[in-house]
């Protein structure tokens, strides 16, 4: 017999309008816009994009206000809007050499055609807070300087010349362009469905295992190639256009991670790398993203897989944090017939325990 | 034959403005302009999602990095003209705009009055706004120089 046990409706409406009254909190402060959230804390909209695996600023800015800030619950609420929405096609691969670059940075050569182009990055400065931030000052106007119409070529090119690196990543060319969002996933998996999978990967936990990687948890000894930050055109074939359709531009992050050799009787050592390419201005994302790509390269290069961070089914299957706080999380909603079942168990084996106990102490007694 | 590609060619650079544009600001240009005309909706307009796709290492294999949202719409004018628009966004009148653009621009009547009203405008403004990215970007780039250090 299956009882269903119902209630809590009274309960549940409730508190979803103390939390929506949570959420607006005081009244005499001003309520947040998204125009706000978009431009004021624009690398906060820019992780719920890359998590959430939906490249709209104000959408973002919406699921950060709903969620009251709490990012994972923001991503949550991203990608379930997504299954909302009719699927139009694919863009052709964008360019990232040819893109409007804010930040290009390289670890590996001081002089690199086209710069070094710190943009408006965090690095260097003294990580103390300012209060004039809080007291609302209007920062000066950027400073300007003449362009240098100088092409950037992307550092990986450059080295590519000499063949010090081995070539950008290809799979089977006759393979269709692997897409996780459409088909479950399958291990072992090709590079381009991991790429996805860590696109959209928590970048806690892929910062944590890019991390690991360094401290000796797998082969890594990397150095950043470039980074580069900046908007690309996106393209679209379409039925009814003669031409790829122009879309616009998205924000995007790239990291080449250049790391130690492979090599082999017949080719000699070359640099491997890592790839890492995140929705927005993401540096830490991309970067973790590209030491997890590389680690997960452990088997094609001939690697023993000995650390986390190089086990393909572990990382993948443990990087959506969308996935991980569905599972976690649901430990909170009632079990009590679960529950009931394994009290019945334990109080079962208990009492088999004691009169067992009881049997051994009567027959020690004789 | 030049014609023809020449016509794409111009229609596509036409999209491509219309697609960057802020959705606000074409439709300030559109209202003043007078260029709204008699249009069927043939279809939307309506947002979906396009897969961004980029390739591993920069250049080699396509890979799928995530989606984007787009808004799409085709319009019929009554002499039966059709034109159409996609753009990144949710904006459903840029989208209806755009579209109409696209129909309207087929007309060669209409067209120096479209380039000069929608599209030099436009384009004057997001020159600018790529013209600023790239010198304030410019003023950050690094000058190296070296410290000799001693008497020789």
């Amino acid at each position: 017999m299956y009882v269903a046990v119902k209630g809590g409706e009274a309960a549940i409406r409730n508190a979803h309008r103390l939390l929506a009254d949570r959420r607006r909190g005081d009244r005499s402060v001003p309520a947040l816009r998204l125009d706000q959230i978009v431009e004021q804390l624009a690398l906060g909209v820019d992780r719920v994009m890359a998590e959430g695996s939906l490249y709209d600023r104000e959408l973002a800015a919406l699921a950060i206000t709903q969620a009251r800030g709490d990012m994972i619950e923001a991503v949550f609420l991203v990608r379930a809007f997504r299954t909302t929405l009719p699927r139009f096609g694919y863009t052709r691969a964008a360019d990232t050499g040819s893109m409007l670059v804010e930040r290009r940075i390289s670890a590996t050569y001081k002089d690199i055609p086209g710069g070094q182009l710190l943009g408006p990055t965090f690095d260097y400065t003294h990580r103390l807070l300012e209060p004039e931030i809080a007291a609302g000052i209007d920062p000066e106007t950027p400073e300007t300087r003449d362009v240098d119409e100088e092409p950037m070529p992307r550092v990986t090119d450059i080295l590519a010349r000499d063949e010090l690196i081995e070539e950008d990543g290809s799979v089977p060319a006759e393979k269709t362009v692997a897409d996780i969002s459409r088909e479950p996933l399958e291990f072992p998996l090709d590079r381009d469905a991991r790429l996805q999978a860590l696109a959209r990967g928590d970048e806690g936990f892929l910062l944590a295992l890019a991390y690991s990687t360094q401290r000796g948890y797998a082969r890594s000894h990397p150095f950043v190639g470039e980074i580069r930050i900046g908007e690309i055109d996106l393209e679209l074939d379409v039925p009814e256009l003669p031409f790829p359709v122009p879309l616009g531009r998205i924000q995007v992050t790239e990291c080449q991670m250049v790391n130690q050799f492979k090599g082999s009787a017949k080719t000699p050592p070359q640099f491997t790398r890592g790839y890492g390419l995140v929705f927005g201005q993401s540096e830490r994302k991309a970067m973790a993203m590209s030491l997890c790509d590389r680690a997960l390269r452990a088997s094609e290069l001939g690697e023993d897989v000995v650390a986390p961070a190089q086990d393909e089914e572990f990382v993948i299957s443990h990087s959506d944090n969308v996935q991980a706080t569905g599972f976690v999380e649901h430990l909170k909603l009632p079990h009590y017939v679960d529950f009931q079942a394994e009290l019945d168990l334990v109080r079962r084996m208990r009492s088999e325990v004691s009169s067992g106990n009881e049997a051994g102490h009567r027959e020690a007694a004789e | 034959m030049r014609g023809k590609t020449e016509k794409q060619a111009q229609r596509r650079a036409n999209m491509a403005v219309l697609a960057r544009a802020p959705g606000e600001r074409l439709k300030v240009l559109w209202d003043s302009a007078g260029l709204e005309a008699e249009h069927q909706i043939v279809r939307g307009p309506e947002t979906g999602l396009v897969t961004v796709r980029g390739r591993i290492g920069g250049g080699g294999s396509p890979f799928n990095v995530g989606e984007v949202t787009v808004t799409r719409s085709t319009v019929k004018l009554a002499g039966g003209a059709v034109g159409h628009s996609y753009a990144l966004g949710r904006d459903k009148e840029k989208s209806r705009i755009a579209a109409l653009f696209d129909a309207l621009w087929q007309d060669v009547n209409l067209q120096t009055k479209l380039a000069a009203n929608i599209i030099e405008p436009l384009a004057r403004e997001l020159s600018a706004r790529d013209a600023q990215t790239k010198e304030r970007t410019a003023a950050t780039r690094v000058d190296f120089f070296t410290m000799v250090r001693g008497e020789d």
